[in-house]
């Protein structure tokens, strides 16, 4: 039996090599769909690691809270309509909920900042000592500003890369220079490693950083003392993270005094929730990209269909020979599904080069990040060949119940 | 002698539409081992039918077909297929070759539907062609070979297997007379050397004239058997 499918394959291999113009065409559809295949998948895989890198570049165990909306006799508020956390809020949360190990604080305010003759318009941000830390910032020079900086109100400041491109001269050493925010003169401590576009596709790295105080203080101006815009928490460990934002809520609202009737004065949101939304877009993408490469290996397959048809009625006669010389029927139908097998075999290892250069292609010309993975190849290749032996046997299976005596006769 | 075909009240009934054809009549037939029949008899009398049903590729309607004391009725389409692939060898009058397929692969045929070993399957092939006088010639397409010479690659393909029967359907009739004779001689050769079994449908009278007996066929039915004394000299026939 073994030697029977091998001596089948190489039989069937020399029948589409006799033909080998319609054998092309054939499997061009198969080729198309598998090729679309890989290359869909492969951006689309690309694009989905692409989100989580950039997810995780914000931490990924972080615990975002912002202001919410406040009802006031039934009228509510929009989101951040009101200053309800404060950094007594931050200091009460660390103590009350265990499962914090940082927490921070920041309030940002687009601001011009000048230097020398350049100047900018940057999101200042006024953050606790913490906050770097826990959105996982590295520095590239310089260093960031200590808890002494922060009780003084120093005018020190950090810089982040779009801000030091817009404000100083390619190759010139911010580290040391005095800038002007708001009027105010800063002495510039520290340039951050970039981070790249966030989630939402805002520049992460078009960004001042100063102490808290200082901002409050000296920059913003404040309606109250330790108003903030957001507290950054951040737990040990990534599980940790729904038990440590159901204490948080819990402290949250005893310290606000909510009634159980009354929503949050607050938002909570985590990373791993912004993660998801992003990653749901992305499967989408991909199942409507995969839906296309389906359509095409549904008509190449349908090609496969036809052709072997075709053969089938051609070679008649020759089925007739045969059964006479004693070819069963499992065996003529084996003989035709290895043809259409083999087929879209061609189909599928064409198809996969096809992806690859065209994968290649968009990594190189649009840039777009892409990632083929074994499995990728291997799905693509086992689906072509599925798509061979469903469609190969109808034509198959009609070609083994010839009668061997009107197949003889065929003319 | 053995015998090798039995044949008892065989009845093939087809149905074309409302009307029905009785292909085969009754037919009872004893063919022993080693026999060289020739069936002759006007087209529609039957003997297409009758070479179908010895060559297991069709069932009769009613009665029973012993080959070698195994009744072939019984059997189902795979066991018929083994039977035709191991005791039978069909010689078509069209040669019915493979195209675009070398002679040697040709032979090979019903080797390969046996599962043997390529290399062996190639052994034999080359043999049967020698002895059909085509050694040499086992590249060449049907295409490069003349009429005579397909159908000598046609009786290796069928010698190939060892059959214990040859059935040849008028295997001279796309043929001109030195390629027929050709051709018979072969036949003849086979059965007298080696003792195989020809079973042969003819129109042509000189054809006939190269088997030991002679089956006679009209509506379905053998309405003569005569066996012929193979010395030239004095054509004795006797009638059964």
């Amino acid at each position: 039996m073994m030697i029977f499918l091998w001596l089948t394959a190489l039989h069937a291999l020399r029948v589409l090599s006799r033909n080998r113009l319609r054998t092309g065409l054939t499997v061009l559809g198969i080729v198309v769909g598998v090729g679309a295949v890989i290359a869909m998948v492969s951006i689309g895989e690309g694009a989905k690691i692409a989100v989580a890198e950039r997810v995780a570049s914000m931490g990924t165990n972080v615990i975002l809270i912002l202001p919410g909306a406040v009802t006031t006799s039934g009228v509510r508020g929009g989101q951040g309509g009101a200053v309800t956390l404060t950094t007594a809020d931050a200091l009460e949360l660390k103590k009350r909920v265990p499962l914090i190990h940082e927490i921070g604080w920041g309030r940002r305010d687009v601001l011009q900042v000048v230097n020398g003759h350049k100047n900018w318009n940057a999101t200042v941000n006024g953050i606790s000592q913490s906050y770097l830390s826990i959105r996982g910032w590295s520095f590239v020079s310089g260093g960031p500003f200590t808890q002494q900086d922060l009780e003084t109100a120093a005018p020190v400041a950090v810089l982040g890369q779009t801000a030091v491109d817009n404000l100083f001269e390619p190759g010139e050493e911010p580290v040391g220079t005095i800038i002007r925010i708001n009027h105010v003169p800063f002495r510039v401590i520290g340039v951050l490693a970039p981070k790249g576009q966030s989630a939402e596709g805002r520049d992460q790295d078009d960004v001042i950083f100063i102490p808290f105080t200082t901002a409050e203080r000296k920059v913003f101006g404040t309606r109250f003392l330790g108003a903030v815009g957001a507290l950054f928490a951040s737990t040990e460990r990534i599980e940790d993270l729904d038990q440590a934002v159901a204490e948080i809520r819990e402290v949250l609202r005893q310290r606000h005094r909510l009634q159980p009737d009354q929503d949050d004065d607050f938002i909570i949101r985590t990373q791993v929730d912004i993660g998801k939304v992003h990653e749901e877009t992305g499967q989408t993408l991909t199942m409507m990209l995969l839906a296309i490469a389906a359509v095409s290996l549904l008509v190449g397959g349908i090609g496969i269909m036809n052709v072997l048809l075709v053969s089938v009625t051609e070679r008649t006669k020759e089925i007739g020979v045969c059964m006479a010389v004693g070819a069963t029927r499992q065996q003529i139908l084996i003989q035709f599904l290895a043809e259409a097998v083999i087929l879209s075999m061609i189909g599928g290892c064409l198809g996969i080069v096809v992806g690859m250069l065209g994968v290649q292609t968009t990594t190189t010309l649009a840039g777009w990040p892409t990632i083929i993975t074994p499995e990728t190849v291997g799905a693509a290749f086992v689906f072509s060949l599925v798509i061979g032996l469903f469609f190969g046997l109808y034509p198959a299976n009609k070609a083994a119940l010839l009668n061997p005596i009107d197949a003889l006769r065929y003319e | 002698m053995s015998a090798l075909v039995v044949c008892e009240d065989i009845w093939k009934i087809y149905r074309l539409g409302d009307v029905e054809v009785q292909a085969l009549r009754g037919i009872d037939l004893l063919i022993e081992e080693g026999e060289f029949v020739a069936i002759m008899g006007a087209s529609g009398s039957g003997k297409s039918t009758l070479m179908n049903i010895l060559g297991c590729l069709d069932h009769p309607t009613r009665g029973r077909y012993l080959l070698r004391g195994v009744d072939v009725a019984g059997l189902g389409a795979n066991q018929l297929a083994e039977i035709r692939n191991r005791q039978i060898g069909f010689v078509f009058q069209n040669f019915n070759l493979i195209p675009r397929t070398s002679a040697l692969e040709n032979v090979q045929l019903p080797l390969f539907y046996r599962g043997m070993p390529l290399r062996q399957q190639r052994v034999l092939a080359a043999e049967a062609l020698a002895r059909v006088g085509l050694q040499g010639r086992e590249g060449h397409y049907p295409s490069q070979l003349s009429g005579g010479q397909q159908q000598r690659v046609a009786i290796a393909r069928a010698l190939v297997v060892s059959p214990s029967l040859l059935l040849a359907d008028e295997p001279t009739g796309n043929l001109d007379s030195t390629s027929s004779q050709e051709i018979m001689d072969i036949l003849s050769r086979l059965n007298k050397e080696q003792g195989i079994t020809i079973i042969l449908v003819t129109h042509e009278i000189d054809i006939a004239a190269y088997a030991k007996r002679e089956l006679v066929m009209k509506d379905g039915r053998i309405v003569a058997d005569r066996h012929i004394a193979r010395d030239a000299s004095s054509l004795s026939v006797e009638t059964s």
